[in-house]
C-alpha cells in the first residue's frame, strides 16, 4: 500500500509543530490545537497538499473532540493523513481551515453540527444537516436520543450566520452576518422541487431571471447513518452503503469491503477482484445513464429521458439476474460476493457491449448535437481547475475542469491497474464538458468490461472469514471511483467488534458547495442545468 | 366543393318563416354559440388523447390503453376527476383577479377558435378584417396568463407570468409579421377569402420562396405564442414546479390545461389555413382526373387533416427538443426573427408588386 | 347498488387482501343511496379511479423506481397515471417513495396539506411505512402514517416497479369502492375554511402582523 510513502520527509517537517507520528492503521499526525494552523498552512503552502480528500469529526472520549484531515498533493500523488483534537469537551473548538481549502466549508459545518466543535474564524457556523433547533449534537458519543422528538413544527430558519473569532486571551466573540437583505428577491428551489434530484434546497437571491447567491440547505434525507454504523456490526454496515448513493450501490460497497480488508489484512482472490470490477463498471453505466436522462428532463427534452430509461432497464437486467436487485445489490461482502455470477452473466454482457455501443449514436443525435441543448451548455457553469481541487469536487466534473482526478488511476483498486482505458479529461469546466465526460466514460466503460469479460479466472468468490470480525486498533480510509467521484470511507477502529466511528466521503457534499461559486450571475435556467450537470444524489450528501 | 352556406341559408329561411328576423337571429346565436363550445370541447378531447399518443409513440410507451379500446376515453375520466377536484382558494391572493384569470384565458382561446374557417360556408367569425380579430382575440389570453400569475401571491407563478408576458408579447410580432406577409400576397384580411384565393394553388407554393420563410418564422413563433416546448418556459416544470398555474388546483387548472391545447390547435389551422390553402383540396393544374379525385374529399376533412399534421409537427418538436433559456428566446425573437420577418415582408412586396409569384 | 371495483386486464381474485375491498364496499352498500345519485357516483368515481395523477416527489432510492414505472418498460400512464404533476395542487396523490426524516416531515405534511382535496397518499418502500433499515436513527420518521394518513402501502425496499403498479392498482379499487357525493366532498363555506386555515397553520398572534392588503 503506497498510502503515506513521503512520510519519512514530512515526518521531519512537521516536527518543528510538534506533530506526533501514530502508526496504527494508515497511520496519521497528531497535531495540537495550538500549532494546527500554522502546519496546515504549511502543508498547503509549502507541501502542495491542495486537494482536502476528507475531514472528519470525531468523539475521542477522553482525549476530546478533534478533526482527521486527509490531504493528497494533486500534482505528485502524495498522501497525509493529520489530526487535532480540543480535549474541553463543552466548548471544543479548533481553528478553521475553510481559506485554505474551500471544501472545508462545509465539511466544518458538518463537524459542528455532529459534534459541536466551533472552528474560529468559519464565516458561517450554522448547523448542516440538522434542524437549527435541534437540542445537542448526535454523533457525540454521550448524546441523548430522547432531547429531540418529532418536532412538526414548521422549522424557522435562521436569517443571519454566526461566525466565531479567537480573542487574544483565549475567550471568543460571536458576530452575526445576515444571510440576505431585506430588498433581495429570495425563492425556495426545493426541497421539494422537481429539479433538485431529491430533496435539496437553495435559497436562491434573484435579480430578475440572475442568480445572485445561492445558499444550500441540506439535511431533509439526513438518516444518521454514520451514527448507525457505530451500534452495527462490520457486516451489518455494509447494508448502508448501498442506501447512500443509490446509483453507485455496487461501488460505495465496494469501497467499504476494501477497507475492512484492508484493515483485517485480507487479499481477496482474483476472481472477486474482476467480478467487482465488471460490477463497479456496470454500475457507472447505469448511473450515467441515469445522469443523461434526469439532465435532459431537467432541460426539458424528455424524449432522451426515455430513452436512457429503455437502456438502463437492460443494464438492471443483468444486474438483477446475478444479484437480485435493482437498485439495492446487497452484492458485496467482506472478503467476497454474495453469490458466484449467474451462468448467463458473461452472455448477456457480451450481448449488452455491441448493443450500447450502437445506442451511443441515438443520444449524439438527438442530444449532443442539438443546437439548443449545445447553446444551454457551453459555456455556463464554469468550474476552474483550481476551484474544484479547492472545493475537492472529484468525478466527472473534476475531469471536466481539466483535474486528472479519476481514483481508478490515482490509487489503482480491484484490477483497474491490469486494463487499458482512457482517464477521460476535458479542460472547458463548463456544463456541456461534465456532460461530455461522463458520455464518453460510458464507453471507456464498455472497453474496461470488453477486456475482463472473456478473462475472469477461477476460484472462490468469497473468502474465508470468522463468523464475528473485529479489525485491530487503528484507522483506515479507502476510496474507489464511484458514479460521481471519490467515494472514501473512512474506519476507525478501537479493536472492536462494533468500528467506533465509520465517515464516508460524499461524493455530492463537494459538489453542492461550489454550486454557488459557479452560478452566480447565471439565470435560474443554468441552475438547473448546472444542478443536472455536476450530478449529486442528495441521500448520498445527507447521509 | 360542397358550401355549407347552402344548409345555413336553409335553416336561416325556415327560421325568419316561423319568427321575426330578430328572433331568428338570436336562436341561431344560441344554436352556433352552443355547437363552438361543443366542438371547442370535442377539439380539446382528441387534442389531449392525440398528446398523450404521440408522446408515448416517441417515447418508447405505450400510452393510456386501459379505459376504452386503446384508451380512448382517458380524457373523458380526466374531465370527471378535475370537476370534482376541490377548488382550493390561497389566502392573501387577489381573489377576483385570481379567479378572472382562467376564465380570460379561455375566452381568448374560444374567440380566436371562433375564427377558423372549418369548411366553406363554415365559418363562425368571418369579416373583412378577420385577421386582425384573430390577432386581438387570442392576445387577450396573456392577461389571463399574467393576472393568474400576479394574484397568486406566489414567486414562482410571478417568475411563470414575467416570462410569458415577455415571450408572448415578443412572439406576437413574429406571427402578426408572418401573417402580413400573406395579406400582402392576397390583398385581403378576410380569413374565408384567404382559402378561397389559394384554389389554384396554396400560398406556400405560390407565394415560393417569401411565404416558406414566412411558414417557418410562424411555426417558431406560433409555438412561443403558445407556450409550448421548447419554450414552455412560463411553466417550465423542471424549473418552475408549474409556472403562472402552480397555484391553481381542480377546474381552473384544467381551463389552462385545456386552453394550451386548443391554443396549439388554434395556431396550426391558422397555419394550415393561411398557408396549406385551408379547406382547399390539393389541385396540380393540369392534372384534372387528379384534381376532381381531390375535390371529392370533403373540405373540412382537407382542414383538419391539414391542422393535425401541423399539430403533430410541433408536437414532434416539444417532444424533442430541450427548452430555451429566457435570454436566448428573446435573443431568437428579437435578433433573428423579428429583422428576418421584416426583410422577408420587403421582399414579399417585391414579389407581389413585379408579378413574381405564380 | 352493486359497485364494481374491477379493474381491466387484472382478476378479482388475483388480487391479495380482497377482505378490505369488500368491507369498504359492504360499508357502501349499508349506507345506501338512490338510484340517480348512485349512478352519478359510478361515473365520477370511474373516472377519478382512472385518472389519478401523481405528485413527482421523491426523497431517495424508491424516487428511482418511480421514476422507472413512468418511464419506458413500466409506463404507468397506460392507467391513467399519466401526468407527474409538480405542483401539489394540482396532483391526486403523493407517492411517498424514500425515509421520511425528521427535518422533511413538516414540509411532507405542508406538501400534503397543499393538495387538494380528494387526495391519497402511497406510502412506498420499508423506509416510508416503518423506517426500514434506519428505524433506528435519531433523525428518520419510523412511518409516515405518523404525520399523514396513509392509503396504500408498498412493501419493499425499493418495491419492483411491479409491486409498485400492484400498489397502485389497488389504490384505484380503493377509490372505486369510496363514495363521492355526499361522502368524499363534504362542502364546507368559504368562512368555515378560512377559520380551518387559520387554526392550522397559524398562532393567533401571527393573524394579528399579517397585512390584509394581499402584499403579505
Amino acid at each position: 500500500m503506497k498510502y503515506m510513502d513521503n512520510i519519512i520527509d514530512i515526518k521531519s517537517k512537521l516536527a518543528a509543530f510538534d506533530a506526533v507520528w501514530s502508526e496504527k492503521g494508515d497511520g496519521r499526525f497528531m497535531i495540537p490545537v495550538s500549532s494546527f494552523r500554522k502546519a496546515a498552512e504549511f502543508l498547503r503552502n509549502e507541501g502542495g497538499f491542495d486537494f482536502l480528500r476528507s475531514l472528519t469529526g470525531m468523539d475521542w472520549g477522553e482525549d476530546g473532540l478533534g478533526c482527521v484531515y486527509h490531504l493528497e498533493n494533486t500534482s505528485t500523488g502524495e498522501n497525509i493523513v493529520i489530526a487535532t483534537a480540543d480535549r474541553n469537551r463543552d466548548d471544543a473548538n479548533l481553528p478553521s481551515v475553510h481559506d485554505l481549502w474551500k471544501g472545508a466549508n462545509l465539511n466544518e459545518r458538518e463537524a459542528y453540527d455532529f459534534f459541536g466543535i466551533k472552528f474560529m474564524g468559519h464565516p458561517d457556523m450554522r448547523r448542516l444537516f440538522l434542524r437549527d433547533d435541534w437540542k445537542g449534537h448526535p454523533l457525540r458519543k454521550d448524546y441523548d436520543p430522547s432531547l429531540n422528538p418529532l418536532n412538526m413544527e414548521n422549522e424557522v430558519a435562521d436569517d443571519d450566520a454566526p461566525s466565531y473569532e479567537m480573542t487574544p486571551d483565549g475567550s471568543y466573540i460571536l458576530k452575526r452576518h445576515p444571510l440576505f437583505n431585506e430588498e433581495e428577491y429570495v425563492i425556495n428551489i426545493g426541497p421539494q422541487h422537481p429539479a433538485t434530484h431529491g430533496v435539496l434546497r437553495f435559497c436562491v437571491s434573484l435579480e430578475g431571471e440572475t442568480i445572485k447567491k445561492i445558499d444550500p440547505h441540506c439535511g431533509y434525507i439526513h438518516r444518521g447513518i454514520e451514527k448507525l454504523c457505530e451500534a452495527s456490526t462490520y457486516p451489518q454496515t455494509l447494508g448502508f452503503t448501498d442506501r447512500l448513493d443509490y446509483l453507485g450501490a455496487m461501488q460505495n460497497r465496494h469501497a467499504l469491503c476494501m477497507c475492512i480488508e484492508k484493515a483485517m489484512g485480507l487479499q481477496v482472490s482474483d476472481r472477486i477482484q474482476y467480478i467487482r470490477t465488471i460490477m463497479d463498471e456496470l454500475q457507472r453505466i447505469d448511473s450515467h445513464l441515469l445522469f443523461i436522462s434526469c439532465l435532459a428532463q431537467d432541460m426539458g427534452a424528455l424524449e432522451v429521458f426515455f430513452l436512457g430509461f429503455r437502456d438502463r432497464e437492460k443494464v438492471l437486467e443483468i444486474l438483477e439476474q446475478t444479484t437480485g436487485g435493482r437498485l439495492i445489490q446487497t452484492y458485496n461482502t467482506i472478503g467476497g460476493v454474495q453469490a458466484d455470477i449467474h451462468p448467463g452473466f458473461v452472455k448477456k454482457v457480451k450481448e449488452f457491449i455491441p448493443y450500447m455501443r450502437s445506442k451511443m449514436n441515438e443520444y449524439h443525435d438527438i442530444f449532443t448535437g442539438n443546437v439548443i441543448a449545445r447553446k444551454r451548455l457551453i459555456g455556463t457553469g464554469v468550474l476552474s481547475r483550481e476551484d474544484a481541487i479547492s472545493f475537492g469536487a472529484t468525478g466527472g466534473t473534476g475531469r471536466a475542469s481539466g483535474w486528472a482526478c479519476d481514483v481508478r488511476k490515482r490509487h489503482p483498486y480491484g484490477v483497474y491497474d491490469r486494463v487499458d482505458f482512457q482517464e477521460i479529461v476535458l479542460h472547458d469546466g463548463d456544463c456541456f464538458s461534465r456532460y461530455m465526460v461522463r458520455v464518453k466514460e460510458i464507453e471507456e466503460s464498455l472497453k474496461i468490461m470488453e477486456q475482463l469479460i472473456d478473462n475472469i479466472p477461477e476460484g472462490e468468490y468469497q473468502m474465508k472469514v470468522k463468523p464475528v470480525i473485529k479489525l485491530p486498533e487503528g484507522s483506515w480510509y479507502s476510496a474507489v471511483e464511484g458514479s460521481r467521484g471519490e467515494f472514501g470511507v473512512f474506519i476507525e477502529s478501537h479493536g472492536d467488534k462494533f468500528p467506533y466511528r465509520v465517515k464516508f466521503r460524499s461524493t455530492g457534499l463537494p459538489l453542492v458547495s461550489c454550486v454557488d461559486t459557479i452560478s452566480r450571475n447565471a439565470k435560474i435556467a443554468d441552475l438547473i442545468a448546472i444542478g443536472g450537470t455536476l450530478d449529486y444524489v442528495i441521500p448520498d450528501i445527507d447521509r | 366543393m360542397f358550401d355549407f352556406g347552402i344548409i345555413t341559408n336553409w335553416i336561416h329561411t325556415q327560421l325568419t318563416s316561423l319568427m321575426p328576423e330578430a328572433l331568428a337571429i338570436f336562436i341561431e346565436c344560441v344554436i352556433i354559440g352552443i355547437c363552438l363550445l361543443l366542438l371547442y370541447v370535442i377539439i380539446a378531447i382528441i387534442m389531449i388523447y392525440m398528446e398523450r399518443k404521440v408522446c408515448a409513440a416517441f417515447q418508447c410507451r405505450l400510452g393510456p390503453n386501459r379505459v376504452g379500446p386503446w384508451g380512448s376515453i382517458q380524457v373523458i375520466c380526466d374531465v370527471f376527476k378535475m370537476l370534482t377536484k376541490e377548488i382550493i382558494t390561497i389566502r392573501h391572493s387577489d381573489k377576483m383577479l385570481y379567479n378572472l384569470a382562467p376564465y380570460l384565458v379561455i375566452i381568448a382561446s374560444v374567440t380566436a377558435f371562433a375564427c377558423i374557417p372549418i369548411s366553406r360556408g363554415l365559418e363562425i367569425l368571418d369579416f373583412n378584417v378577420g385577421v386582425l380579430f384573430f390577432m386581438a382575440a387570442s392576445s387577450i389570453g396573456i392577461i389571463g396568463i399574467l393576472l393568474a400569475g400576479w394574484s397568486s401571491n406566489s414567486k414562482f407563478s410571478l417568475i411563470g407570468a414575467m416570462r410569458s408576458g415577455a415571450q408572448m408579447i415578443s412572439y406576437e410580432l413574429s406571427v402578426g409579421l408572418s401573417i402580413l406577409t400573406i395579406v400582402v400576397l392576397t390583398d385581403t384580411m378576410q380569413f374565408s377569402e384567404i382559402v378561397m384565393r389559394q384554389a389554384d394553388g396554396w400560398f406556400i407554393f405560390k407565394g415560393h420562396i417569401p411565404a416558406v420563410i414566412a411558414f417557418i418564422i410562424y411555426l417558431i413563433a406560433g409555438n412561443a405564442e403558445v407556450n409550448r416546448g421548447p419554450f414552455d418556459l412560463p411553466e417550465a416544470e423542471s424549473e418552475l414546479t408549474a409556472g403562472y398555474h402552480t397555484e391553481y388546483s381542480g377546474m381552473h387548472f384544467g381551463l389552462f390545461y385545456v386552453a394550451e391545447f386548443v391554443n396549439l390547435f388554434v395556431i396550426s389551422s391558422i397555419a394550415a389555413t393561411i398557408f396549406l390553402g385551408g379547406w382547399m383540396p390539393l389541385h396540380i393544374p393540369g392534372l384534372d382526373g387528379f384534381n376532381a379525385v381531390m375535390d371529392a374529399i370533403p373540405g373540412f376533412i382537407w382542414f383538419f387533416a391539414k391542422a393535425f399534421f401541423i399539430v403533430w409537427l410541433l408536437m414532434w418538436i416539444k417532444w424533442t427538443f430541450p427548452r430555451l433559456r429566457i435570454d436566448q428566446i428573446l435573443t431568437l425573437e428579437w435578433k433573428y426573427l423579428v429583422p428576418i420577418g421584416l426583410l422577408n415582408l420587403l421582399l414579399m412586396v417585391v414579389v407581389v408588386v413585379f408579378k413574381l409569384h405564380f | 347498488m352493486k359497485r364494481k371495483v374491477n379493474i381491466k386486464s387484472m382478476k378479482y381474485e388475483d388480487f391479495n387482501d380482497n377482505e378490505y375491498i369488500e368491507e369498504m364496499l359492504k360499508e357502501l352498500r349499508e349506507n345506501g343511496t338512490n338510484v340517480i345519485v348512485g349512478c352519478l357516483d359510478d361515473v365520477i368515481e370511474w373516472g377519478r379511479s382512472n385518472s389519478l395523477w401523481p405528485l413527482t416527489f421523491a426523497t431517495s432510492c424508491c424516487g428511482i423506481e418511480f421514476m422507472a414505472i413512468g418511464a419506458a418498460r413500466y409506463d404507468f400512464a397506460r392507467f391513467g397515471f399519466e401526468v407527474a404533476r409538480s405542483s401539489p395542487r394540482q396532483a391526486d396523490f403523493i407517492m411517498v417513495a424514500g425515509t421520511i426524516t425528521h427535518k422533511m416531515a413538516p414540509v411532507l405534511k405542508r406538501l400534503y396539506d397543499q393538495m387538494a382535496d380528494p387526495k391519497y397518499v402511497v406510502a412506498t418502500g420499508g423506509c416510508a411505512i416503518s423506517g426500514g433499515p434506519f428505524k433506528k436513527s435519531y433523525h428518520v420518521v419510523d412511518g409516515v402514517d405518523k404525520i399523514i394518513p396513509v392509503d396504500v402501502y408498498i412493501p419493499g425496499c425499493p418495491p419492483r416497479p411491479e409491486a409498485m403498479l400492484y400498489g397502485l392498482m389497488q389504490l384505484q379499487r380503493k377509490v372505486k369502492a369510496e363514495k363521492f357525493l355526499g361522502g368524499l366532498n363534504k362542502g364546507i363555506s368559504e368562512k368555515e375554511y378560512e377559520r380551518k386555515m387559520r387554526e392550522d397553520t397559524n398562532t393567533k398572534e401571527d393573524i394579528k402582523e399579517y397585512d390584509e392588503s394581499g402584499l403579505a
